[in-house]
């Protein structure tokens, strides 16, 4: 169980890494003809305008709260004032919203491509995966929020698993340590959640780098664009 | 002023048949492929009607196309930063149904029918594979099919008093056969986050690159002609590239070359870059016509011979440029007109007005008036000028009149042996000009429809080096 435990947490997470870097870059080095957002918006668009936002909403605020959460180093909070108990509050609250938002969008995609025929028709396996494996993902998460409210009193976990997530970014050794003894939900959020970066180089994720790029690009770019025969 | 060539076509719709041939060739070369069935980059259209996809003049519902707000040009669209926030669902995105659902038949039915009756044909949606019932298709309103109601919805009948245009009698209708624009300012290249679509330098034409597309899709909704299709299949949009490996040869589109009423020109416009932006924000939509007009430079004239060298443009398309029939019809005759001018992209395929039956006059034919009065012909002035002019008679009435009396011209040239000058002289033509048009617009020979200078690419690349890296593999020949 320990081997296992250094496995999946010390381990892998760099396995994934390498994976998500290399493939990424592999993929859009060779493979930019495959590089898109797989928008299914022509065949469907009612259910999409609601279940996309709530979905993307909930998702890029969850993204961002695990970002900030998770690598900003601890003594900058204390700057703040910020005590770990507060902190946990704080993030016991936005995680559990933006994971209600980001739930019940994901929820009503899958719903959306499972059962409208143009969907189900012209969508391909990763597609479903994905979208399930965020689903999972995301209840994993919410499912751990009682935990933490529950028995972490002092906002000691999350400190933990801050200092787990800096260990990985930063190459410490026996990061997968800090896990030791954790509840079973948050070990298998965490697979999950990292298992997601795995599967981003392999399917229609790949859009996320070209979302996140296109908010700084587009609004600073001239209208518009003439490019020679010789530039292509 | 900065020197500008582009390649741009004249459509004259006096002698479209609608036959759908330019449609058909068109579809079988570009967009016979999974994902892109119900794409049509060249489609034609009976006017009045709503057209393919339904409505898509309306820019209350699709938003394409510029406006003019405090003097500033802006996309319909919205701000760069709304169409950010528009990017998880794009409120303005046209649905597979405003097109038509794409659909095949099941022909293995034929044979496996166990029915006493004969069987016939079932159609079946090309995306489930399933039974469909056919509701709507990208020619449903051919030949003015379908009840006057629908047509009625036609964005065209502004300021018209539609309801006389149901009788029987006052019917009119006229083929517009539409395809991308390649416009000056053109909007989808403005609303494309990841500066996937660009002007070409050399001959104008606007393309996706398909390499940085990534499916954001908010061109569709920006162009306000819909003629950019997204390919739910490989999730990125497709567009008219005004066949451009036929261009670089010197070869007209397949559109123009398939065309059964040589009704297409292909030829050369020089025009004035710096320009562009300070015409398209004029202020009166009536003026715009006129406005695009002067962003076209004389290409005999010196100095812009000299500019044009300076700036690059080759000398074969500063010589096509001088045959171009596109400058004859649009500058120096002025009888082809831009598609909608009011949307302000600046649109560079022209459009020749059709001229239709005179009604109620039938005493016409007997007397010597060539003109007879403008507003007697079936179709209204008012809904051309609508459809090709912002709503500005003026420009169109003059072409239309130029177009009469050349016919007036002739057929007494022709049938009673009069050379009569005044005819002419009326609308401001010469003889010489008279059978300069003749020439064109009657005879319309390949070479002069035509005229289209090859691509220079030793200009542009390195071709010793790119030796053996284009083209067809030679596998792909079975080899």
């Amino acid at each position: 169980m320990d081997y296992l435990n250094y496995f999946l947490f010390g381990i892998y997470p760099y396995i994934v890494l390498a994976i998500f870097v290399v493939g990424s870059i592999f993929r859009f080095v060779y493979m930019p003809l495959d590089w898109k957002s797989s928008s299914s918006e022509l065949l469907e668009k009612n259910q999409l305008r609601v279940a996309n936002n709530l979905f993307h909403i909930g998702i890029l605020a969850l993204f961002l709260g695990h970002l900030g959460g998770l690598l900003t180093p601890h003594f900058i909070f204390g700057l703040f004032g910020l005590t770990d108990k507060t902190h946990q509050i704080i993030e016991i609250y936005a995680g559990s919203v933006s994971g209600i938002i980001c739930i019940v969008g994901v929820f009503l995609l899958i719903i959306r491509r499972f059962f409208n025929d143009y969907i189900y028709y012209t969508s391909t396996t990763m597609d479903f995966v994905v979208l399930l494996w965020i689903l999972l993902t995301v209840a994993a998460g919410l499912m751990s929020v009682p935990y933490s409210y529950l028995l972490d009193k002092d906002g000691q976990w999350l400190v933990k698993f801050a200092n787990y997530a800096q260990s990985i970014v930063l190459f410490k050794a026996n990061a997968s340590s800090y896990l030791n003894g954790m509840p079973f939900i948050y070990k298998f959020h965490i697979f999950m959640g990292l298992t997601l970066f795995l599967l981003l180089p392999f399917s229609r994720l790949v859009h996320v780098f070209s979302g996140f790029s296109i908010v700084f690009s587009y609004p600073k770019r001239a209208m518009q664009i003439v490019r020679r025969y010789s530039t292509y | 002023m900065r020197v500008k060539a582009q390649l741009s076509m004249v459509l004259n719709l006096d002698k479209c048949i609608g036959c759908h041939t330019c449609s058909v060739t068109c579809k079988n070369v570009w967009t016979k492929r999974e994902g892109l069935e119900y794409a049509w980059f060249n489609n034609v259209e009976t006017k009045p009607g709503i057209g393919y996809p339904k409505d898509w003049e309306n820019q209350s519902k699709y938003k394409g196309g510029w406006k003019l707000e405090n003097n500033e040009l802006k996309l319909n669209l919205g701000s760069k930063t709304s169409i950010l926030l528009n990017i998880f669902a794009n409120p303005n995105l046209p649905k597979l149904k405003d097109y038509y659902e794409p659909f095949e038949f099941d022909y293995e039915y034929l044979k496996l029918s166990n029915e006493e009756y004969f069987p016939s044909l079932k159609p079946i949606s090309a995306i489930t594979k399933k039974e469909i019932e056919i509701e709507w298709g990208p020619n449903w309103e051919d030949d003015l099919g379908g009840e006057f109601e629908n047509r009625s919805k036609d964005y065209n009948f502004e300021n018209l008093q539609k309801e006389i245009y149901s009788e029987f009698e006052n019917t009119f209708m006229m083929y517009l056969p539409r395809l991308c624009n390649h416009c000056l300012n053109p909007a989808c290249v403005a609303s494309c986050p990841s500066a996937a679509i660009y002007k070409r330098d050399e001959d104008g034409i606007v393309l996706i690159d398909q390499n940085k597309c990534r499916g954001w899709r908010m061109c569709v909704s920006a162009c306000p002609y819909k003629k950019i299709y997204f390919n739910y299949k490989t999730g990125k949009s497709e567009k008219c590239i005004l066949c451009y490996p036929r261009l670089e040869v010197g070869k007209p589109t397949v559109c123009s070359e398939s065309c059964v009423g040589k009704i297409r020109y292909i030829g050369v416009l020089l025009y004035d870059q710096d320009k562009i932006e300070q015409i398209a924000k004029t202020q009166n939509k009536q003026d715009l016509y006129e406005a695009q007009l002067s962003v076209f430079l004389d290409p005999f004239y010196e100095n812009v011979i000299k500019q044009a060298r300076k700036d690059g443009i080759p000398e074969n398309f500063i010589e096509a440029a001088q045959n171009s029939p596109v400058y004859k019809m649009v500058v120096e005759w002025k009888i082809a007109f831009g598609l909608h001018v009011e949307f302000r992209t600046l649109p560079m395929n022209f459009y020749i007005p059709p001229l239709s039956p005179i009604v109620n006059k039938t005493e016409l034919f007997q007397s010597d008036e060539v003109f007879g009065n403008i507003e007697d012909l079936s179709l209204p002035v008012d809904y051309l000028a609508n459809l090709l002019c912002a709503s500005n008679r003026k420009p169109i009435v003059s072409a239309l009149k130029k177009l009469m009396a050349l016919r007036g011209f002739f057929r007494k040239k022709n049938v009673e042996g009069i050379i009569d000058e005044d005819v002419l002289k009326q609308v401001g033509l010469s003889i010489n000009q008279a059978q300069d048009m003749y020439r064109y617009l009657a005879i319309a020979k390949y070479e002069d429809r035509y005229v289209i200078p090859t691509l220079h690419s030793e200009f542009h690349q390195d071709n010793f080096k790119k030796q053996g890296t284009v083209g067809f593999l030679r596998n792909d020949f079975g080899g």
